[in-house]
């Protein structure tokens, strides 16, 4: 699927919950659960994402000239919020990535669901997982 | 007995919904809401007579000035002071706190001199201690707190020494509840001459304050804790210590003459009291203590008593609700943490539904540090707070629990 499709998809779960703010943070919670822990040595500082006022851990691979995201985060909201994130941008070419315009936060009305704070960190993660693909870029091609 | 209906009637900004959902506004121990009467008296003052005080030669200077002064006699009563030039205006708590660091402390901690606070401070009554020790070399020592969130007074009494100038403690814990024993700090202090100050952010709302009885040198507080305005505070120090003092700021008010040879400075308290003071914030203080005054503050502190209790009872029954705080003696604020539910997460699952309440270190992270967490979920309560509310707040946090707390015990 296009990053495109994926957020459209996204958009489609959370329209079922109409905008009703409690059922929202419930469901971002649950998808944080299912997010796969990181395994407790990739819990370091150079993982944490800064911005964040929760702890927020992201890891990288690159595979077959795809990016691979791995996070976790001491907070379920966080924690549901980047593994939305990654639904989005997990295993996709640096330039996809670097391309993709995420439009999917807006439409499910993230930023005010979560408040200022936790919308700066939302940005804070969005970035790092950018400048990971660009990285990765700038390391591979030549 | 409290009017519950007459009291609620009082505060306009508690009738409101947020998210969809009744306010339930406990988040009191931050700062309390306000009387309509307090936000009347603002206006009245910005309406009617605003003008600067102690010294116009007008109508309205004079006006603004006996209110000024009429407020700092409510305080000195509130409190309990003998004197009034023993109240000083300021900002709140951590500049009070903070004046007798600089003044007090750069005048009498010496090298080698011990000060003490306790391990549930908040950072404003541990900060200008360390910085003062660090500029002094001299020794800041901690009183440990126990699991149930008291104070260790064994070992607070083994560090009093003849080289203890200072102890300053909060009479109320604004993570915990807890209500310190100051009689039993105050005399243990007094039995080597050292001056204490009491934080009294917190106890000033809830506790019966008799600064002249307790016999404690300083006690600082803060009036947006109190229904009254933000931006306004008191410091009661004893006359003699006040006067023996240095002044803090330099500026006008302060003065009594000022020639470029030398400043000769003004009368207590108004040594204290340089610039121009927050004047409509300083009035309005007086109609939050003559608020907390006709409904008794007696009566505020049972009512208070009966909802923690109420809510303790029910929060405890809760699977995964573990209580941060269970002093024998304790005002209304309900500290806690749920397993495997973040106390940031809670927070906002509770203010989905309306519920303020605080999460976080509170400005108390070395106390978090001495229990292994970094923060706790914070319930605390203030007159116009009601049975029907903790109802509310139970359910909700069952059905989070139901949700969260059967899960991840399962994935474990
Ligand atoms: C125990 C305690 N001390 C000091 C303070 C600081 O008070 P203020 O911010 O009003 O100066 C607070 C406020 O939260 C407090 O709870």
């Amino acid at each position: 699927m296009s990053t495109r499709q994926i957020q459209e998809e996204i958009i489609d779960e959370f329209s079922i919950l109409g905008g009703d703010r409690e059922s929202t943070i419930f469901y971002i919670m649950e998808l944080g659960e299912k997010l796969p822990e990181l395994e407790e040595s990739a819990k370091v500082e150079e993982n944490i994402i800064k911005g964040c006022q929760s702890k927020v851990w992201l890891v990288t691979e690159y595979q077959d000239g795809k990016v691979v995201f791995n996070a976790d985060s001491n907070t379920a909201i966080t924690k549901g919020l980047i593994s939305l994130l990654i639904r989005v941008l997990n295993e996709k070419t640096p330039d996809e990535i670097i391309n993709t315009e995420l439009f999917f936060i807006d439409k499910i009305g993230m930023r005010q669901l979560v408040g200022s704070q936790r919308s700066n960190g939302l940005t804070a993660m969005i970035k790092q997982m950018k400048m990971y693909a660009l990285a990765y870029k700038a390391k591979f091609s030549n | 007995m409290i009017d519950i209906k007459y009291i609620r009637e009082q505060f306009p900004a508690i009738h409101q919904e947020v998210n969809g959902f009744p306010l339930i506004y406990f988040d009191n121990a931050a700062t309390s809401q306000k009387p309509k009467e307090v936000i009347d008296a603002l206006n009245a003052y910005y309406e009617g007579y605003n003008s600067n005080v102690h010294r116009g030669a007008h109508t309205l200077a004079a006006k603004a000035t006996d209110a000024f002064e009429d407020t700092r006699e409510s305080v000195r009563a509130f409190l309990g002071a003998k004197h009034i030039e023993e109240i000083i205006f300021t900002k709140g708590t951590t500049e009070s706190i903070n004046l007798v660091a600089y003044s007090f402390g750069r005048k009498f901690i010496n090298e080698g001199d011990e000060i003490i606070i306790s391990g549930m401070e908040h950072h404003s009554n541990i900060v200008p201690w360390q910085i003062l020790c660090e500029e002094k070399g001299a020794k800041l020592n901690v009183i440990p707190v126990k699991g149930n969130g008291e104070l260790d007074y064994e070992v607070y009494e083994s560090l009093v020494s003849e080289k203890t100038k200072l102890v300053a403690v909060a009479y109320v814990s604004n993570s915990l509840g807890t209500i310190n024993d100051v009689k039993r700090i105050i005399a243990k202090a007094k039995s080597v001459n050292a001056k204490v100050l009491l934080d009294g952010a917190q106890s000033s709302p809830h506790c019966q304050i008799n600064v002249a009885e307790m016999d404690c040198d300083f006690y600082a507080f803060s009036g947006h804790k109190v229904y009254g305005p933000t931006g306004i505070g008191a410091l009661y120090g004893k006359k003699e210590i006040l006067e023996a003092m240095p002044p803090f700021l330099g500026g006008g008010e302060m003065i009594k003459e000022v020639t470029f040879a030398k400043t000769t400075f003004n009368d207590l308290p108004y040594k204290f009291e340089a610039g121009t003071p927050n004047i409509g914030d300083t009035v309005a203080l007086k109609n939050a203590i003559d608020f907390v005054n006709r409904v008794g503050k007696e009566e505020i502190a049972a009512y208070e008593l009966e909802l923690l209790e109420y809510a303790t009872d029910q929060m405890k029954q809760i699977a995964g609700i573990k209580l941060v705080g269970t002093a024998a003696e304790k005002v209304g604020v309900i500290s806690f943490l749920m397993d495997g539910v973040h106390h940031f997460d809670l927070g906002m699952m509770l203010d989905a539904r309306g519920i303020a309440i605080r999460t976080g270190h509170h400005c108390t992270q070395p106390l978090m540090s001495s229990f292994g967490i970094d923060g706790t979920a914070r319930v605390s309560f203030a007159v116009y707070n009601t049975k029907e509310e903790v109802d509310v707040l139970v359910e909700v946090l069952q059905k989070i629990s139901d949700r969260f707390v059967a899960k991840t015990s399962k994935v474990v």
